[in-house]
């Protein structure tokens, strides 16, 4: 009987990882359970604006404890791997830049391109397993037609995690399972009541992770106390798509392509966010009917269903994770870059958030929205 | 069933069947609480006071001077917290073991100030440094007899002398020692002194502070008489008993040389993991050591993955320090005698006891150079290195 192949779980200890790793038990594999530690939550307490005591979600104690208990309970080794330099490095601070600059990051996707499916992997082939298992809401399969990898959008859409996963690379996508594609979260839950697992009825985790309360600019404040630096003066003025100057501002940092609240003027129609200039510290704002773009640009392109972008390509745009995907055309517009043309003007196009291409359920690829 | 191979002693030891033995009436039959005046409580008064002897002659002292604890981190903080005042000058080193070192952390926002002695990059304190760091108000010296990670033993002795010229107390966390070193007291001239029973065959949750007499130490807990007004609440009597037995058999131990067997293990197996792994070597050599430790650094690799592999192969040690969730963080030890991150990161401790045997040692010779072989491979940053080496000849 040839060795069962070894599997290394991400386990984050929530219910979908928790799940993966017993489904994968019982088809009989053998299991490594492994735990990233990306953030210390206690690290920002009682700075600036920051509660003496951090309950977040990323990386908490409970969440750990949550994972060694399933790890047990099912009989597998478990380990908790420190990554806290790399996910500073390759995550926070990009987080951190990309609101000075004016532009609104995902750091999940940066996460998954440079610690889920870069260090998680590389720790996994070195103790033994080729492939990891993750509780995302995507499918993967090899398409012998293609000979290429292609990322599918699960059966649980309302699930659908493949927007956080476009920069995965053929073979971070073949050295990567799944399990929960073909599942709804309901079905998921069942199943983990049925393994007996202690935290079926854990409620999901919605916000971003290593941000306790989803307070961005409390954490801006506090990341950047934490480094002995002070809040760039990014202060400036409120402007029309006329130029005219309706008002002033304390910091690009705090507007959102879209928003509008807090806008701090008054004015007899609703003004939005239409746009902001990072280099003049200067946000553009206007009426909901400005708000729509025809095309956008994206750069730093990764492509998952296609070698490469060689001719104009019908597909649907998804320009952030709750976006119903809308009709473009693709076409190249530079080496590292892409135009899309909507069929309708799309709202709140945001620079910083990632533009995905689908051709129905499939991922063709993705970039950074300029 | 995998074959399993402990080397993490450091962190703790199995019970011996002897201690096992000894404890094992006291949680039934003898059961009594040693502070009842009854025919029970006289006869648990006396199994811990004859514990109390046995703990004396291991650490060459007077049996009232022992203070039963729960442990090591609990003596550690007694000394600490019970020997200084606000005010006062408290003078540490940055290799302490965390009940140490966050202890006197938290003292520092107490009042105290303390002083936190650098070492050489073999990982030992310079007694001149001490010298140079006494203040009028210094009160307590607390410097660890020897590492737990690196093994490197401190000139405590010297450090003693020097406690005593200057009339400050000395405190000195012999944790990492006992059942490895002969231990005396009055030698190293310690008015305090840390010991815990798990990290010598006894159980966990039990421990000793060696309390000089006329030595004048506040409790941390307060209640009944117990450990004549040293340590409150009902002595653990079991542990105690165990504590004693274990003792006992160290200090037999050392008289038959035991301590020198596990060494030429030690050293066997460092010189043949060394000799079969290029770009690695053993941290503090140049130091005296305890006889059961080595800290072998092996560049370019995650010590954190090695670990683990080592860990799913069967053989059990452990690299850095462990942060709360289990993760491991480069060693303040190292990082103290000046080894890259990188180096620090890449280090693993092997620590052996009176029970690793020349099987268990060739296990971890042939495992552990396989292990970093695989590991290496998959480096990228290895690649690179072989590289440019293979490059620049």
């Amino acid at each position: 009987m040839p060795m069962p192949e070894t599997i290394a779980v991400a386990m984050s200890g929530g219910v979908d990882s928790s799940t993966v790793a017993a489904m994968l038990k019982t088809e009989g594999y053998t299991l490594v359970g492994l735990t990233l530690q990306l953030w210390n939550q206690r690290r920002l307490a009682g700075k600036p604006g920051m509660p003496e005591t951090t309950e977040g979600r990323c990386c908490s104690l409970d969440d750990v404890y949550d994972a060694r208990r399933v790890a047990e309970h099912l009989g597998i080794p478990y380990y908790v791997v420190n990554q806290q330099d790399r996910f500073e490095q390759d995550v926070v601070q990009p987080f951190v830049q990309e609101y000075l600059s004016g532009r609104t990051p995902v750091p999940c996707t940066l996460c998954n391109n440079h610690l889920k499916f870069a260090q998680l992997l590389d720790t996994a082939r070195q103790i033994g397993a080729e492939r990891i298992a993750t509780g995302h809401y995507a499918r993967n399969e090899y398409d012998p037609a293609r000979y290429r990898w292609v990322l599918k959008r699960p059966a649980d859409t309302s699930k659908d995690q493949t927007y956080f996963l476009f920069g995965l690379t053929q073979e971070q996508l073949s050295r990567s399972l799944f399990p929960l594609g073909n599942y709804k979260k309901p079905d998921v839950r069942a199943l983990a009541h049925e393994q007996g697992l202690a935290l079926a009825n854990k409620p999901d985790s919605q916000e971003i992770c290593f941000i306790p309360g989803g307070d961005y600019k409390q954490f801006l404040d506090a990341y950047l106390a934490d480094q002995g630096e002070t809040m760039p003066d990014t202060s400036g003025e409120l402007v029309t798509t006329t130029g005219e100057v309706v008002g002033h501002h304390a910091g690009i940092h705090n507007f959102t392509v879209g928003q509008r609240k807090g806008l701090g003027i008054a004015s007899s129609t609703p003004l939005y966010v239409l746009g902001i200039n990072g280099a003049e510290r200067k946000v553009v704002v206007g009426g909901n009917e400005d708000l729509a773009s025809k095309t956008l640009r994206a750069n730093r392109l990764n492509w998952i269903a296609i070698p490469q972008l060689d001719r104009e390509l019908r597909v649907q745009v998804k320009i952030r994770h709750r976006h119903e995907p809308a009709w473009a055309i693709l076409a190249m517009a530079g080496v590292d870059e892409v135009t899309a043309t909507f069929d309708q003007p799309q709202r709140a196009v945001t620079p910083g958030q990632a533009a995905v291409f689908y051709d129905g359920d499939e991922v063709v690829g993705g970039g950074w929205i300029l | 069933m995998m074959r399993r191979v402990y080397m993490d002693a450091n962190a703790t030891t199995p019970l011996l069947p002897e201690v096992f033995e000894a404890m094992h009436p006291y949680f039934t039959e003898r059961f009594g609480n040693a502070s009842s005046v009854h025919s029970f409580g006289q006869q648990a008064r006396g199994a811990v006071e004859q514990a109390r002897m046995s703990v004396a002659a291991l650490l060459h002292c007077r049996p009232a001077e022992i203070v039963f604890t729960s442990g090591g981190t609990e003596s550690d903080n007694l000394a600490l917290f019970g020997a200084t005042r606000p005010g006062d000058h408290l003078i540490t080193t940055s290799i302490e073991h965390h009940a140490v070192l966050h202890a006197a952390e938290h003292l520092a926002h107490c009042g105290r100030e303390v002083t936190f002695l650098p070492v050489n990059a073999e990982g030992v304190v310079d007694p001149d440094d001490l010298r140079r760091a006494l203040r009028p108000n210094t009160r307590l010296i607390s410097v660890m007899m020897a590492n737990n990670e690196t093994g490197a033993i401190q000139p405590i002795e010297e450090i003693g002398a020097i406690a005593a010229e200057a009339g400050v107390q000395f405190h000195t966390d012999a944790v990492q020692t006992a059942a490895k070193l002969p231990l005396d007291v009055e030698k190293i001239g310690c008015h305090l002194m840390s010991i815990s029973g798990h990290k010598m065959h006894a159980p966990q949750g039990t421990g000793v502070l060696f309390v000089r007499k006329d030595t004048k130490i506040e409790p941390l807990f307060y209640g009944g008489t117990h450990e004549r007004q040293r340590r409150a609440g009902t002595e653990n009597l079991a542990g105690i008993v165990a504590l004693g037995k274990a003792a006992e058999i160290a200090r037999k131990g050392i008289e038959e040389g035991a301590p020198q067997q596990i060494a030429i293990l030690r050293d066997r197996m460092e010189h043949e993991i060394l000799a079969r792994v290029c770009e690695a070597g053993a941290h503090s050599t140049r130091a005296p050591r305890v006889p059961n430790t080595t800290n072998l650094w092996f560049d370019h690799l995650e010590g954190e993955a090695l670990v683990i592999s080592l860990d799913l192969k069967g053989l059990a040690v452990s690299g850095g320090s462990a942060c709360a969730s289990g993760a491991s963080e480069p060693s303040h030890v190292l990082t103290a005698m000046h080894v890259s991150i990188a180096r620090a990161r890449a280090s693993l401790r092997f620590s052996l006891s009176k029970l690793t045997t020349a099987e268990d040692v060739d296990f971890a010779i042939e495992v552990v150079p396989q292990a970093v072989a695989k590991l290496r491979e998959l480096s990228p940053s290895y690649r690179k290195h072989q590289e440019s080496m293979s490059l620049s000849s």
